[in-house]
């Protein structure tokens, strides 16, 4: 199971009623300090709400002249409150620290890298779930393509974005758009689908075609659409493409650790048929006829 | 006197995609103000966990985040299964503001945070001007 934020106590710095307000410079390295440290901080004023987060304990900090007065939903919070008047940042640090080490256990390893899909683009074409040999794509109980084990995704590798035909694939951590999410443009798409027809070209493993590919180019994509040949190819065309075309941008290690051959070919067939079934699913409910409300 | 409407802002501590500068500059001036805030140490982490406090947050009427490419906050929201209201994106009640390619100022402009925003007691103080991202 995936831990959550909340695992911290959330940290809240009280400037609304009965406080005066928090020492400036205390309060410019306490937060991105907290922040970097990752804590959830909140500064509320007068009259401000404090929202429940799911937070099990909250710490709350201000210079207090009488007990902090907030409108919350606490009811499920531990709180502790700390009048800082006579507090330094070292020590306010520990204390919050100390409170933090006795609320939350080691939180597992976070990547900060995994797809997140643009459903206003997404076209559920299933390509992304073909191609992607780590099966980090899944489709869920209204057979739509989904994120299904984003901790199998390979760091600062964005192939599956590369080849998505709609560039509906984002990795808000990428250097670049419109990967990073940044807003899309003609070039970009005319971009994104020659790679998508040069990634057919490496693997054999996407069965979909482009709607605007040339005939030309079809006529030799067949002539080297040998399995084998494909596979052997994927390898050394990924490294070119790398330098080529400003290609792929998959990194050298998650090149060097793809599997054998044999491994790519059983993966991107058993990829193919999850996309196929996926699809014929799709089209099956489709073509059922809505029961009457 | 600046409009409270909720601010939600992204340290985006787990990588460095946003220009250092502009998000320190902005948290500095945000800490100055006398705005309330809500901050996370980083939108994608929460994403990524399926946090369910990302849900109490989307909710905020006139929220404005502080991230991000909009395109990208929007889908980390969704994709924890806490949708920001696509009829609210659409008409600005809620704004997502992109530390990535927009300066301080601008942020801090479309924040509503202006120098007779700060809090009287930084107004007055020249000694932190390096914690507030201002040049001396």
């Amino acid at each position: 199971m995936i831990a959550t934020n909340r695992e911290r106590p959330r940290v809240l710095l009280y400037e609304g009623a009965h406080s005066k307000p928090i020492d400036p410079s205390l309060r410019r390295r306490l937060v991105p300090t907290l922040l970097d440290r990752g804590y959830t901080v909140t500064r509320i004023t007068e009259n401000a709400k404090l929202g429940n987060l799911g937070h099990t304990e909250l710490v709350v900090l201000g210079a207090f002249e009488q007990q902090p007065d907030f409108d919350s939903d606490t009811s499920v919070l531990k709180i502790h409150t700390r009048d800082i008047q006579s507090d330094t940042f070292e020590s306010l640090l520990e204390y919050i620290e100390g409170i933090a080490a006795g609320v939350s256990e080691a939180r597992p390893h976070w990547k900060p890298w995994f797809p997140v899909i643009d459903y206003d683009r997404c076209t559920n074409c299933m390509q992304c779930l073909s191609f992607c040999l780590f099966d980090v794509y899944g489709v869920n109980q209204d057979k739509q393509i989904t994120v299904q084990n984003q901790t199998n995704c390979k760091t600062d590798c964005p192939a599956c974005s590369r080849v998505c035909p709609e560039v509906a694939i984002l990795f808000p951590k990428y250097k670049a758009g419109p990967i990073n999410g940044d807003e899309i443009n003609q070039d970009d798409l005319r971009r994104e689908a020659m790679k998508v027809d040069i990634s057919s070209l490496l693997g054999g493993d996407i069965y979909s075609m482009l709607k605007d590919r040339s005939m030309k180019a079809k006529s030799r994509f067949s002539k080297e659409r040998d399995d084998d040949r494909a596979l052997k190819e994927r390898k050394r065309c990924l490294d070119k493409l790398q330098n080529d075309i400003d290609g792929l941008d998959i990194p050298a290690e998650v090149l060097s650790s793809l599997p054998s051959l044999d491994q790519i070919q059983a993966k991107a067939q058993q990829a193919k048929q999850r996309a196929e079934q996926a699809l014929a699913e799709q089209a099956l409910a489709e073509q059922s006829p809505k029961p009457a409300t | 006197m600046s409009e409270k409407r909720p601010i939600l802002y992204c340290r985006c501590a787990y990588a460095k995609v946003l220009p250092e500068e502009v998000k320190d500059q902005v948290l500095a001036r945000l800490i100055d103000s006398d705005q309330p805030f809500e901050s996370v140490s980083d939108l994608c982490e929460m994403s990524a966990r399926k946090d369910p406090g990302l849900v109490p947050l989307s909710q905020q009427p006139g929220l404005r985040i502080v991230a991000c490419y909009p395109r990208a906050v929007k889908w980390l929201f969704s994709a924890a299964g806490a949708p920001l209201d696509s009829n609210e994106m659409k008409t600005g009640q809620i704004e997502i503001l992109n530390m990535r390619i927009e300066s301080a100022d601008a942020v801090c402009s479309k924040l509503g945070i202006t120098s007779s925003d700060l809090n009287s007691t930084q107004a007055s103080d020249p000694s932190d001007t390096q914690a507030s991202g201002a040049k001396p």
